[in-house]
């Protein structure tokens, strides 16, 4: 089931996650008693990231984003189902099979831009090693070729040159961010993950990182998988959008489709609370208010986990849980999704609000 | 961009600014904490004393002159006139006995009239520099080899307190090091298997630590100095001394080597690191170790007072060091007597340097501590 709604048609998939599952075992204290339960951080995740697209992931803090990155790059190992990349010869390779040591082949092809630039960055090290620490323990330049390659990466990323001898403290964020990138694009990477890599920027800062990203992806055909709580940026930059609650996928469709007519209740919640660009055009609805709080992964409610804050819920939410399904050519889980009429938003960017 | 240019146009001493590492940074901060500075320096200076103590100290640690038996320091005096009417620059005058009226006692007292020049670098004792060079120059001393000149006076067999007190601080300064080195040893292994590994490596690593840290340290270190047998070698008895305050000074070492890997290893850039396919080896070595070592440098500097005040306590207790071996305890378990109090205060010179030691040790772990974290 999960084959045929992950994957759409036409563009070759690069990476395809099935059913992931990632269970956080409670932490036994001394005396053996813990009372903590189980952690479902992520829960029969399925979706397919498409060679060349921007995927967005979205959803309020402590749903899974972070988690479902740290499976795909192999930090935590997964509790069950599948993530398969296809390699640069075509071949579909499960990375949940393989070992510590085998997994190294792949670290230069998937890489990651962190969410915070000052900890991602060691203090004690200048950026020429920072950037070209992955070039020097793969192997994959001479040393003395490595700082060349660290000047032009730096240049790319819009930093001097000459930064490479500095240390991370002489930067300021964006800068560092930019040092973040650069570090992540040293390989010629396929797949670079940004886990809410512009979020603790300041919005022009933002701005332009988003911008440079989009550059980058153009100039190296980069392919992106976006992690972001800010549907604004994640409307800004990509292609399509996995809605992500309590570790379960409950939505997924294009970004324009999205935004104009989200499919699923906690998804028009979402939009609902972004700002409107432009005052001049009004929301179409009212904001909505979320009552109560998002679930704990660990005690997650019977039946649909967004049952005790959706205005929409019935009986059978309670007690069946909805599965991931096709309803009029989108991808939701809902049990009401064709009868709900949900309110979406007019971005300022889309060309029916220009044209108003 | 610009963002990316703000940091462009640097004036020279702001460029050498943003490229200094950990280190460069941690020594800018150091710098400007005087007190620390200064105390680095005298510790320097203390060991460099310990290092060269033959040629310091006037005399050997155990020649005795029983023609002085307690006699009260010297005022080293400049300007006079010796014997023959010679200038002298620099001079300390001699002794005569006195009997004291009231406690019908003989004792030394300061003789004005009597000069004995005093000179640096001056022919004296023959020693073993390091136990290999042999010399006979030492730094202060009486021109006249046999002019007694005792300048923080003598002790009961008529030895001369201040040679006493500089042949000691190799000893007592020395077992700070040693120690110290144990315990980095146990510290940094057991701290950092308890927080790299976690699991029951760590659960056993904490409660080994918890219950050395129940123990109370003063008896547990008597009981343990109480056992060394009274015949033993005194080399050895040093080095067991030295074992048994490390047993201690490891544990809070290992609380803070394992507390840095724990916050580490979650730290995005250690992530990074290991998403780089750096090994584990590399990861712990080249990126991890070098964000704590100066936490270590300072935990470090700040254990090295605590074990020269035990070794002291212990030796002055008499169940530490013995005689011969000559240490600050040793010389200030002389001082324990009654008649140490009233009639040879000067015995308790020996504190002195016990306290400048340990003083300026703190001042400088202190002031490294706070400098070793550049980004706060
Ligand atoms: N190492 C871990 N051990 C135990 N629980 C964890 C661990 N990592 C994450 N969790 C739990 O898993 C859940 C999902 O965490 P995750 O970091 O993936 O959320 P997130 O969507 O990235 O949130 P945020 O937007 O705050 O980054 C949270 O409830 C979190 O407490
Ligand atoms: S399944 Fe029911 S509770 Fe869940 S989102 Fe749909 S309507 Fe709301
Ligand atoms: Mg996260």
């Amino acid at each position: 089931m999960a084959e045929a709604i992950g994957s759409a048609a036409g563009a070759q998939s690069l990476l395809e996650l099935r059913d992931v599952a990632k269970v956080f075992a409670p932490r036994t204290t001394f005396f053996g008693r813990g009372k903590s339960r189980p952690v479902r951080a992520v829960d029969g995740v399925s979706f397919d990231i498409r060679a060349g697209e921007t995927l967005g992931v979205v959803g309020e803090s402590g749903c899974g984003k972070s988690t479902v990155t740290r499976c795909i790059l192999g930090i935590h190992e997964v509790s069950s189902g599948t993530i398969r990349y296809r390699d640069r010869d075509g071949r579909m390779i499960d990375l949940t099979a393989l070992s510590e040591h085998e997994r190294l082949a792949y670290c230069t092809d998937l890489r990651i831009v962190f969410q915070d630039p000052q900890a991602s960055l060691n203090p004690r090290l200048p950026v020429i090693d920072i950037v070209g620490e992955v070039l020097k323990v793969n192997h994959l330049l001479p040393r003395s070729e490595i700082e060349g390659r660290v000047r032009e990466l730096l240049q790319r990323v819009g930093l001097r040159p000459e930064y490479a001898r500095r240390y991370p403290h002489a930067f300021s964020g964006g800068e560092r961010q930019r040092v973040g990138i650069a570090r992540a694009l040293a390989t010629n990477p396929r797949l670079v993950i940004l886990d809410e890599a512009v979020s603790a920027l300041d919005v022009s800062v933002r701005a332009q990182t988003l911008n440079l990203l989009k550059d980058l992806q153009q100039e190296f055909g980069l392919t992106y998988l976006f992690v972001s709580h800010d549907l604004s940026v994640i409307e800004y930059i990509c292609d399509r959008v996995v809605v992500m609650y309590v570790g379960q996928i409950v939505e997924i469709a294009n970004a324009a489709d999205l935004f104009a007519r989200p499919m699923h209740p906690y998804t028009e919640a979402l939009l609902s609370a972004l700002p409107v660009p432009d005052p001049a055009f009004k929301r179409r609805g009212r904001r909505i208010h979320l009552p109560g709080e998002v679930a704990d992964p660990a005690n997650r409610p019977a039946g649909c986990s967004f049952h005790p804050r959706c205005r929409f819920a019935t009986e059978r939410c309670k007690a069946e849980t909805p599965a991931l399904r096709s309803v009029a050519g989108r991808t939701v889980a809902c049990h009401h999704a064709e009868d709900l009429a949900l309110q979406g938003v007019n971005m300022g960017s889309s060309p029916e609000v220009q044209h108003a | 961009m610009t963002d990316a240019t703000a940091t462009g146009g640097l004036s020279p001493p702001r460029r050498k600014l943003v490229e200094l590492g950990q280190w460069g940074l941690i020594y800018r901060r150091f710098r400007k904490h005087k007190l620390a500075y200064w105390s680095g320096f005298i510790v320097l200076a203390i060991y460099a004393v310990a290092l060269f103590a033959e040629f310091v100290a006037p005399y050997s640690s155990d020649r005795y002159n029983p023609r002085y038996i307690y006699s009260p320091p010297q005022m080293l005096k400049m300007f006079g006139r010796d014997q023959n009417g010679d200038l002298a620059l620099l001079y300390v005058n001699g002794y005569k006995v006195e009997l004291d009226p009231v406690a019908l006692q003989r004792r030394f007292v300061i003789d004005e009239s009597r000069v004995y020049p005093v000179g640096f670098f001056v022919k004296g004792e023959p020693y073993h520099l390091f136990g290999l060079i042999p010399a006979e120059r030492h730094l202060i001393g009486p021109v006249d080899p046999d002019a007694p000149m005792y300048l923080w006076g003598t002790d009961r067999l008529g030895r001369d307190l201040l040679s006493r007190t500089i042949h000691g601080t190799r000893i007592s300064m020395s077992i700070g090091l040693v120690g110290v080195t144990i315990s980095l040893v146990l510290g940094i292994l057991l701290g950092g298997i308890s927080g790299y590994y976690g699991g029951w490596a760590d659960q056993a690593v904490q409660r080994t630590i918890d219950f050395l840290k129940s123990i109370p340290t003063i008896p547990l270190w008597m009981g343990l100095a109480a056992a060394i047998p009274d015949r033993m070698d005194p080399l050895l008895v040093y080095f067991w001394i030295t074992v048994i305050l490390s047993l201690i000074g490891w544990t809070d070492l290992a609380r803070v080597v394992r507390g840095r890997f724990l916050s580490l290893k979650t730290e995005d850039f250690v992530m990074a690191a290991r998403l780089d396919g750096c090994s584990r080896q590399r990861v712990i070595w080249h990126h991890m170790v070098p964000s704590f070592t100066s936490h270590i440098v300072a935990s470090v500097t700040l254990a090295i007072p605590a074990m020269i005040l035990a070794e002291t306590s212990l030796s002055f207790l008499g169940i530490g060091l013995k005689p011969p071996v000559v240490s600050w305890g040793v010389l200030l378990k002389d001082a324990q007597s009654l008649l140490a109090l009233t009639q040879a205060p000067w015995l308790f010179l020996p504190g002195i340097p016990v306290v400048v030691a340990v003083l300026a040790l703190n001042f400088l772990g202190d002031g490294i501590r706070d400098a070793a974290d550049p980004y706060s």
